[in-house]
Order: C-alpha cells, then sequence, then structure tokens
C-alpha cells in the first residue's frame, strides 16, 4: 500500500469539494458588514475536489484494522460486534435532528428514550439512580466520585484520601486527583484479587473512597468485594467501582447489590455503541439512593402534563458537566441494542464472553505463562516472561500477531504483570474465530524459540513498520506546515 | 438478538476443554447470595420491531426538518453535505479502537493529524489535540492548564461566555482551591439596548489571575474589543482563553492573531446534526510553549525502520495510562469520529468553502438585522454582529415562543432563562438554512406571536 500524503498536498487552487447556495449577489463585500480589522487574512485549508477528498479517506480507511475486519481481543475494551441496526436508528432523523433547546413538548421521544434507558441501566447494574451525561468513561469516573465528595462535604466530613488497587486503570488515580484527592495504592494480593488486609490497615476517617474494579483487570471477579464495602462503610467511606468490564456480569450479577455505592458503565464497550477510533463513548453513572440528589444536571424528570421535561432543580447538584444531556446518539444506540436483547440476550452476552475468555485461557496456558492459574471472567492476562527468556518482549508478539491478521491484545497493562498480555475476545468471536486464533499465538510462541527475529521484525504485512516513536516525541511534528 | 455465534455444540465443546460441567460453574466467583438476579426488563424485539419502536419514539419529536429554526445558542444547525456521512460509515473508522497500534491505525492517525493542522490553520495556534468531550470541557481543562501554568488561583470569566461552558468549568474547577469569577462585562440600556463594558477586567485581573476567558462571538452574537483586556492579561502574567466558532473563524480573526494563548470552542456542527445535544466535540488548541501540559491525545509525524513516513500518539508521558494521579487530565476516550467527521467536511470546504458557509451565514443574519422588523420588535445591540444576535420583543420571549411553535417556527433562544432581565429577549441566530425565505416567515408570525 503506497504513502496517502497528507490532504495538504491534494489541494489545487480553486478546487472546492462542497456545493453550497450562491451567496446573495448585491455588490457588498464581508467588509462592508464586519469591521475589516477583524477578517482574517489568509485561510490556509486545502482546495480539494469531492472526488479527492473521497478517496482519501477512503484509502486511509484501508489503512486501519477494525472490528469489522477480524478479531480485535484489546483487553479491557470489549471490541465486540458493533450491531448495524443501531446505525440506522442512531441516523433517524426525528432523533437527530432535534436540538437541544428546543422545548420539552417538542422533544417527548427523547426525553422518554432517556427516561427508558435510564430506568433499564438501573434494573442491569442494580442502582436507584442513573445519569446518562457522562461523555466517557473517564468523565462518569469523575462525575462518581465528586459524587462522593459532594455529599461527604456536605455532611461537613472532609475527607482526603482514596485507595485505589494497583491493578487499577490509570483513569482512577488521575480521576482522584482531579477531584483533590491523594491516591493511596493497595497491592493486588497473590490470588489476584485486592489485598484486603491491606484495604483494612489503610481504612481510616481519612479515607473518602475505594475505587475498586470488578471483574478487575486481571480479568479475575473480587470475591470479596462485599467485605471491601463493608469496611468502607464502617469507616465511612463510600465504594467507586469502574464499570469496564460490566460485560462479564449482565443478568449474572448487579453490582449494586456487591454494596458498591456508586458506578460508571462504558455504553461503548458493554453495551456495542461503536468506538469510534476513539470516541465518542458514554458513560452512564449509576449510583445509590444515598447519592441521588448530588446526579448533574440537567435531568430528566416527569412533566407536568403526565409526559417528561427537563430539570436543573435539584440544589445539592455537583452541577453541569456537560452542554445538555449527554452523548445522545449514542445513547439511542444503546438503547436500540438493550430493546434487542431483552434480559435473556443480556445473560447470554456475559456467559459467552466469560465462556470464550476461559476457552483462551486453557488452550494457550501451556505456551504462555498464565500468573494467576484459575477461572477467569471476560478477559485472560498472560506474561510473556518466558518468550522474554528468548529475546522477544510481549510487544514483539503483539506486532507478529497482526501478520496473522488480528489486532495485539492489551499489552503491558495490567501493570502488576511482568510483560502483560490482556486478551478479551468478548462474546461476539465465534469457536473457529477462537481456534484461528489460539493456532496463531502458538504458533508465534513455538517461532520464539526457533527464529525470534520473525517476531522482532514484524510486522511485515502492514502499510508501515514499527515507528520511531522516540523521534516524535523528542522533535514533536504535529501540524502540517508545507514545503518552505 | 444478542449477537453471538456460538452454539449450543460450540458450547458445549468448549465447557469440554475448559473441563467445566456447565456455564454456572464460571460464576461461582460471584457471592451466591446476589448471583442471577432476575432482570425485569422489556421482552427483546426483532430487528424489524425494534426499528419500528425507534421510529415510533422519533414520531413524538418535533425535529428540525418539519420545522424553521433560528435556535443556536452555541449549538448551531448547518447543512452537511452528504459525502461526510458516507466516510462515517466506513467500519473501518467507526469500528476501531484508539490507535494504540500505529501500524494497523494509520488511516485514524493521519485523520487525526490532519484535524490538528485544520485546528492550527482556524486558531491560528501551534498546537491542537485530537479533540476533547465538547465546547464546555475543553473550556475547563483550557483553565486547569493555565491554573497549572502560571501556578495561580484565579480564572475570570466572561458572562458573555457561553453559560453552559461557564457552568461546566465551574464543575470542574469545584474541587481545585481555585476560584472562578464571572465578570459582567455587558450592560442593558435604558432604551433596551445591550452593550459592551470590558472595564470591569481592568479592575479583576491581578497577580493571582491564571487566565481570562473571552468568546468570539460572545453569546450575544457580537465581537466584543478585547485588545485592551488582553493586553492588561498578559502585562499581569495570566493567560488568554478565546472560546471560538470554527465556522465564523472562516472569516474572522484566529484567537493566535489577537492574543489568545489558548483557544477552545465546540465544532459538532460541522460533523452532523445537533442530535439532541450530543455527541460534541471540543478542539483544543495552545502555543507550542504549552504543548507538554496539553490535555488528551495527540499525534504526531515520524518514519518507519525504512523511513516511510508514519504517525503516531506522541506526548504519552502527559497521560493518565502513563502518569496515572500527574497526569495532566483522566480524558482517554474523546470524540474522535465527531472530530474525523469535521475533519471530512473541513477537507470538502476548503479554505474557499468555508468562508462560503460562513458567509452565508454572516449574510443571513445581517439581512434580518437590516430588514424592517414587526412593530415591537428591535435588534437589541448596536456592536458588531456576526450571524446571532438578540432581538427585544414586545412580551415575554417564552411565550412568543410558544406562538411561534404553533406555526412550527422555533423562534430562538430565550435569554431570559439565562438573564432574568433579559426575559424579553430572543437570541435568533443563522445559518445556511434560515435565507430570504426563513426570515420572511418569521417577520410574518412575529406580530400575531406578541399577543
Amino acid at each position: 500500500m503506497t504513502t496517502q500524503p497528507p490532504i495538504y498536498e491534494l489541494s489545487s487552487p480553486g478546487r472546492v469539494g462542497v456545493d453550497l447556495p450562491a451567496l446573495p449577489e448585491d455588490g457588498r463585500e464581508l467588509a462592508d458588514l464586519l469591521p475589516a480589522t477583524e477578517l482574517r487574512d489568509d485561510l490556509p485549508l486545502p482546495e480539494v475536489s469531492q472526488i479527492d477528498v473521497v478517496r482519501h479517506y477512503v484509502r486511509l480507511s484501508q489503512k486501519n484494522f477494525s472490528i469489522d475486519t477480524d478479531m480485535y481481543p484489546l483487553g479491557s475494551c470489549t471490541m465486540k460486534y458493533n450491531p448495524k441496526v443501531n446505525e440506522l436508528t442512531g441516523r433517524l432523523p426525528g432523533l437527530a435532528a432535534v436540538h437541544p433547546l428546543q422545548a420539552d413538548e417538542q422533544v417527548q421521544g427523547c426525553l422518554e428514550l432517556l427516561s427508558g434507558l435510564e430506568e433499564m441501566i438501573g434494573e442491569i447494574a442494580g442502582f436507584p439512580a442513573v445519569s446518562l451525561q457522562p461523555a466517557a468513561g473517564a468523565q462518569g469516573e469523575f462525575v462518581g466520585m465528586m459524587l462522593i465528595r459532594a455529599q461527604q462535604l456536605r455532611r461537613e466530613d472532609v475527607r482526603m484520601k482514596v485507595l485505589i488497587p494497583a491493578s487499577a486503570h490509570g483513569t482512577n488515580p488521575a480521576t482522584a486527583s482531579m477531584c483533590g484527592y491523594e491516591s493511596v495504592s493497595i497491592p493486588n494480593g497473590p490470588d489476584g484479587e485486592v489485598d484486603i488486609e491491606a484495604v483494612r490497615a489503610a481504612m481510616g476517617p481519612d479515607v473518602a473512597a475505594v475505587m475498586m474494579t470488578v471483574p478487575n483487570t486481571l480479568g479475575l471477579f473480587e470475591s470479596r468485594i462485599q467485605e471491601v464495602c463493608d469496611l468502607a462503610h464502617a469507616a465511612g467511606a463510600l465504594v467507586y467501582c469502574d464499570g469496564a468490564n460490566m460485560n462479564a456480569m449482565l443478568g449474572r450479577v448487579r453490582p449494586g447489590n456487591l454494596g458498591i455505592d456508586v458506578m460508571h458503565l462504558n455504553l461503548h464497550k458493554t453495551f456495542s455503541t461503536p468506538h469510534g477510533g476513539g470516541g465518542p463513548g458514554a458513560g452512564a453513572l449509576c449510583a445509590s439512593a444515598e447519592l441521588d440528589p448530588y446526579l448533574p444536571v440537567p435531568r430528566v424528570v416527569e412533566g407536568p402534563d403526565g409526559g417528561f421535561a427537563r430539570s436543573s432543580d435539584f440544589p445539592h447538584s455537583i452541577g453541569r458537566i456537560q452542554g445538555h444531556m449527554g452523548n445522545f446518539g449514542n445513547l439511542v444506540r444503546a438503547y436500540t441494542y438493550i430493546r434487542s436483547l431483552g434480559a435473556e440476550g443480556l445473560r447470554e452476552i456475559a456467559d459467552i464472553a466469560v465462556l470464550n475468555a476461559n476457552y483462551l485461557r486453557v488452550k494457550l496456558q501451556d505456551v504462555y505463562d498464565l500468573p494467576h492459574d484459575r477461572i477467569c471472567m471476560h478477559e485472560v492476562v498472560f506474561s510473556g516472561r518466558r518468550q522474554k527468556a528468548h529475546g522477544v518482549r510481549t510487544l514483539d508478539i503483539a506486532k507478529r500477531l497482526i501478520d496473522f491478521g488480528f489486532h495485539p491484545p492489551t499489552v503491558y497493562f495490567p501493570l502488576i504483570v511482568e510483560e502483560a498480555l490482556m486478551i478479551e475476545p468478548t462474546e461476539t468471536e465465534s469457536r473457529e474465530t477462537l481456534d484461528r486464533f489460539i493456532a496463531a499465538m502458538r504458533t508465534i510462541a513455538a517461532e520464539v524459540e526457533t527464529d525470534p527475529q520473525r517476531s522482532l521484525d514484524a510486522p511485515l504485512s502492514t502499510p508501515v513498520g514499527r515507528l520511531d516513536e522516540a523521534t516524535a516525541a523528542r522533535k514533536p511534528d504535529l501540524r502540517y506546515v508545507p514545503p518552505a | 438478538m444478542s449477537y453471538v455465534p456460538n452454539t449450543a455444540r460450540d458450547q458445549r465443546l468448549m465447557l469440554e476443554a475448559i473441563g467445566a460441567p456447565d456455564l454456572d460453574s464460571l460464576f461461582e466467583d460471584i457471592p451466591a447470595d446476589v448471583r442471577d438476579p432476575t432482570l425485569d426488563l422489556p421482552p427483546a424485539l426483532s430487528e424489524m420491531d425494534v426499528v419500528a419502536h425507534l421510529q415510533d419514539l422519533a414520531s413524538r419529536n418535533q425535529d428540525l426538518t418539519r420545522q424553521i429554526s433560528f435556535l443556536g445558542a452555541g449549538w448551531y444547525d448547518h447543512y452537511v453535505p452528504a459525502f461526510v456521512d458516507q466516510m462515517l460509515l466506513r467500519s473501518e473508522y467507526y469500528t476501531a479502537y484508539t490507535p494504540y497500534q500505529p501500524e494497523v491505525s494509520q488511516g485514524t492517525l493521519q485523520t487525526i493529524y490532519e484535524f490538528q493542522s485544520f485546528i492550527c490553520d482556524l486558531t491560528g495556534l501551534d498546537v491542537a489535540n485530537a479533540s476533547m468531550y465538547d465546547g464546555g470541557s475543553a473550556l475547563a481543562e483550557a483553565t486547569a492548564l493555565a491554573l497549572n501554568a502560571t501556578r495561580r488561583t484565579q480564572v475570570l470569566v466572561a458572562d458573555t461566555v457561553d453559560p453552559n461552558h461557564r457552568r461546566i468549568a465551574a464543575t470542574y474547577l469545584e474541587p481545585l482551591d481555585v476560584s472562578l469569577e464571572v465578570v459582567r462585562n455587558w450592560n442593558l440600556a435604558g432604551d433596551g439596548a445591550l452593550g459592551e463594558d470590558m472595564a470591569p477586567f481592568a479592575a479583576a485581573i491581578d497577580d493571582d489571575t491564571a487566565c481570562v476567558v473571552l468568546q468570539r462571538p460572545n453569546f450575544f452574537g457580537w465581537l466584543e474589543d478585547v485588545e485592551a483586556v488582553v493586553k492588561a492579561a498578559h502585562a499581569a502574567g495570566a493567560l488568554v482563553i478565546v472560546v471560538a466558532d470554527p465556522v465564523t473563524l472562516g472569516v474572522l480573526q484566529p484567537p493566535g492573531e489577537i492574543g489568545a494563548d489558548i483557544a477552545v470552542g465546540e465544532l459538532r456542527h460541522l460533523a452532523g446534526p445537533p442530535s439532541f445535544g450530543g455527541p460534541g466535540a471540543g478542539y483544543f488548541a495552545t502555543t507550542r510553549q504549552h504543548v507538554r501540559r496539553i490535555p488528551g491525545r495527540i499525534v504526531g509525524r515520524t518514519t518507519d525502520g525504512q523511513g516511510r513516513p508514519g504517525y503516531v500518539l506522541t506526548l504519552q508521558t502527559r497521560e493518565q495510562h502513563i502518569r496515572r494521579e500527574r497526569a495532566s487530565s483522566n480524558i482517554c476516550t474523546n470524540e474522535a469520529l465527531i472530530a474525523l467527521a469535521a475533519t471530512i467536511h473541513l477537507a470538502g470546504l476548503g479554505r474557499n468553502g468555508l468562508r462560503h458557509l460562513a458567509e452565508l451565514s454572516i449574510r443571513h443574519a445581517h439581512a434580518a438585522i437590516e430588514a424592517q422588523w414587526p412593530k415591537g420588535y428591535a435588534v437589541a445591540t448596536d456592536r458588531p454582529l456576526v450571524r446571532e444576535f438578540p432581538v427585544h420583543c414586545p412580551a415575554p420571549a417564552l411565550e412568543i415562543n410558544a406562538r411561534l411553535r404553533q406555526q412550527e417556527i422555533i423562534g430562538g433562544f430565550d435569554l431570559g432563562g439565562e438573564w432574568p432581565e433579559l426575559s424579553d429577549y430572543l437570541l435568533c441566530a443563522f445559518t445556511e438554512k434560515t435565507g430570504p425565505a426563513a426570515i420572511a416567515a418569521l417577520h410574518e408570525a412575529l406580530p400575531a406571536a406578541a399577543r
């Protein structure tokens, strides 16, 4: 595949790729309408015809790996099939061509959908209060921790520390810092679960919350989560749950029933809305009744005439985190998905996601080190340390996998596993696809012993080879500059 | 449908391989007392039925395709050409993840690099990131950068900055030991005209000021004279943040030229329909000096082992997955697909198309400004207007809007919802969709709407 030049290099003076209505011909210039000093001299955007724009972005798309290309076993990201019907409903003009500032009476369909989705997500996760406002998981975490902070401040109960397991996503400590808290790292025990004694020792009147991930990033269910919640509650702290891994729990357990106080769900993971190459996501936030008064505004409420309305009249709310009602387009897709599945379909997702992960575990554990040899949930974490002894690192295995047509797993995360390979197959991969993946992983493991150079040179099948990231960071080239 | 391909036979074979008797045995780590709840959810619908159900919900809205709308207030309704959505439907884009593995993500990575380049061109600044959730969170993160860079504690925001942006920034800054002060920089004359008053900034800026935040065009639609405020801020060692609309930047001075250290804004209206307010997408641009404090993802151009050009996520040591509690923000997933749509649209518009698009909105607005308004209605400022302006009405805007709705016209944004003293003011926005016929329809409907 040839290099596709930056769009600027396709420019030719006078070309335009859009067909706009004509400007009024009244002999006036913009400078007659606006002060000349307010007008810019130049706009250095390229000038490209529509066919060249289309070819450019089609060709670039062909340089992408995607779920619709092949299996994308990226741990903790839940790269499941994105049903096409969701793209249809998300584009219905009656839902998409709606302005957020229209009167409530004109947007009853949108509000009913939001109310219905809140209710279904609350039922699935086991929480009485739901906010669909957060634009992504990280914003959900921020909101969740802000609710905890707001409740404790209202009680004049100032607490400064947040306990976070070492296996947590980086967003957890970053969020704690944004909310003004100090993060305290809690080790994981030899069984991979959070060290309950370390939680007990760190717990105290200065602890605002514990941020748990269930199942954790090792793909293991935290079997002592109820004990963690009890310890926290006894000390006056609350428990936040990072719900990135909800796919494993659908219909099998409602996190709210475990004693968790507040949790976000990534609708772009569990509920199939597309990842979009890095968003938009949607991070529904679930909370206990005690935290309900603090949810962000505006909220959907019952309207004066029996319909729905929007209200910001919640005096204890943490305030606004979004301009309007959250990433509505994604919420339409998630709603469509849940209505397509029903309760049984949801439970089947968890069942098969967990089945698929365990299948990979048993089929690969003789060739890759398995730090925690037990039933896993939706993902399995191997270590590449055996291969490292042959001079092949996990990164090399990841790159070699590309040559077999698969997207690499998540690598070097969680940080507590040396040379981690975190594999999440999801429920939408068939046994045959998993077998192909297993065969590729086994071939690579064998090859590492006989011909390690193959992995060190990989990938060979891609438009570019491994890129010089050190130079990219040292001498940043972050925008197009025309050649002098 | 759960989209699960594995049949009962597959499942049996896999369970045998695992050595598990049944699916239940895989879930025994879950405490028995809470395992296997019954979920009270509506029954599953077939694809045909779920589409019908969503169409039914859609039919309970009165969408913009059936009405003339002058609603803007930061969320504009532009026509986005067909090729943009056709490109978005390429599943190589929308079913890909964040481009962490560059060899298989060159498509997404190059489009982000082009997006960053477009934003730099539009704003006149040196560097831009891959996008933020929306204009409001982009502003919040910009103030956080300024507080961090200056080690100061005060943020000054003009009252004419989008009220929702201000609220979002206030939520983000609440846990930090800092203050966010709103500076009232406009006034209401006895004749009902809105005027500009930038003087309060001079008194408010001091040694604690980390940044001042201005918006262009401001929320009321006019271009404030910001020169003195920018000078005073810089003289005091504070940064200047400008919230700017990317469409009108097609013709207006870029923020970098008027002294902005950071420019942010909402760009969803370049990407697609208003979608009831989300997903949006924010842009974030700043000077070279602050590149290592930028929140979120940034793409850089580099080469591979054979010297071929390629693109990677770069400067990642700022980000949460490396720096954890010391990260510049917790943002990871942003709004890549919305930014991609805006990129494709901007590529099609180009130098002349974006000017043309901006000029259509401005021409339509100015045609409305110059028109004879029905008795009792008046354009309520003499400041330099761009594409949106306040209209003083002879009755509360809330009531006028309600009567206009009967005639399938959405009159504009009721300013009384934000400023009680402006309850008789409508904020009317213009785009290429609201030309002379729409203006005529509005003027025809307004007299009856006042009674």
